[in-house]
């Protein structure tokens, strides 16, 4: 009988990619977002219109991950923006193997923003490292203002997060108050913008401030 | 909800770190998981026994210490259980608090023949 110490991280060969492609990105002054909501929360919404108002001054492309289907890829493509689509076949999150077939069919020196828009989760997602500069949360109102306080990690993690559809605040019980003290108390340096992709509310602060982010 | 990948990934390390150590019967694998990991262990353990199958971790026994959410302040210096919302430090009142563990997940040791 032998005690063999190991000491080894389980997820380090998904790292050790990520830490492969943030070199590659950072060669490339690429800047790198990763999109993270629960299905349905508005992440393809906020591309569109997000692509829609930086109106071509900024290089951007998208990485689309989804379990089935090719139709978030369209709706970017639609844009004018490059977009690459995983199927993930069932799999609940996005991983190194993944982005880095996705990443063969891009042209990163032509790039200043590349954003992957991760399969609708607020769990998986969070554990593996893309390689991204931030994470970024989007939360629907229609969820629930305890979305944050019952899956902490996404809302500790991100950088930026995204409340959408807050034109529907007035028809349903969601304390917005609520959502951003919880998502403070996580991470106080969190930048957070009130949105809606329906009526174009807040949008133009969250392009503003992606754009010198991107800059910067 | 992704505890069979990450079964897979642990499965390959106790492999290879036998392999490296030339032992051919693993008995015990040591894990450390956080609490704020997202893993459940007993999905994970499920997981790795369906996977070990005709390995050389066959007969391993899976265990999984799980590490507490803990927080430190950098104004006092306080230690503070972190598992639920904290807003600031219950000792002095400082917001300025840091998660110091909960986020492990790694293999500590195995034991082998």
């Amino acid at each position: 009988m032998s005690e063999i110490e190991v000491g080894r991280n389980i997820l380090e060969a998904n790292q050790s990619m990520a830490d492969r492609f943030r070199r590659r990105f950072a060669e490339q002054g690429v800047k790198v977002l990763n999109l993270i909501s629960s299905p349905g929360a508005g992440k393809t919404s906020i591309l569109e219109q997000t692509l829609k108002r930086l109106d071509g001054r900024l290089g951007c492309a998208v990485i689309e991950g989804d379990i089935q289907t090719d139709e978030d890829a369209q709706r970017v493509a639609a844009c004018g923006v490059p977009a690459v689509q995983i199927q993930t076949q069932g799999a609940c999150h996005l991983d190194g193997p993944m982005i880095s077939e996705a990443l063969e069919a891009l042209d990163l020196a032509s790039l200043d923003l590349l954003i992957i828009e991760n399969v609708g989760n607020l769990v998986c997602p969070v554990d593996f490292d893309l390689g991204e500069d931030m994470k970024v949360a989007v939360l629907s109102v229609t969820e629930g203002d305890d979305k944050p306080s019952k899956y902490p990690a996404l809302f500790r993690a991100a950088g930026v997060l995204l409340v959408n559809k807050i034109d529907l605040l007035p028809y349903i019980d969601c304390d917005l108050d609520r959502i951003h003290d919880t998502c403070r108390t996580f991470n106080p340096k969190q930048k957070v913008f009130d949105i809606s992709c329906r009526t174009g509310e807040g949008l133009k602060d969250w392009v503003a401030w992606l754009e010198s982010w991107v800059r910067g | 909800m992704h505890e069979l990948s990450i079964a897979q990934s642990l499965l390959g390390i106790v492999l290879q770190e036998a392999a490296r150590h030339g032992v051919s019967r693993v008995t015990k694998v040591a894990v450390k998981i956080g609490a704020l990991a997202s893993v459940v262990p007993s999905s994970l353990t499920f997981s790795f026994d369906l996977i070990k199958e005709g390995t050389a971790a066959a007969e391993a026994v899976l265990e999984i210490e799980q590490v507490p959410a803990m927080g430190v302040c950098h104004a006092c210096g306080a230690e503070m259980d972190m598992s639920g919302l904290v807003a600031a430090c219950p000792a002095c009142g400082s917001r300025d608090i840091e998660l110091s563990s909960g986020q492990e997940l790694y293999v500590d040791h195995i034991e082998a023949e």
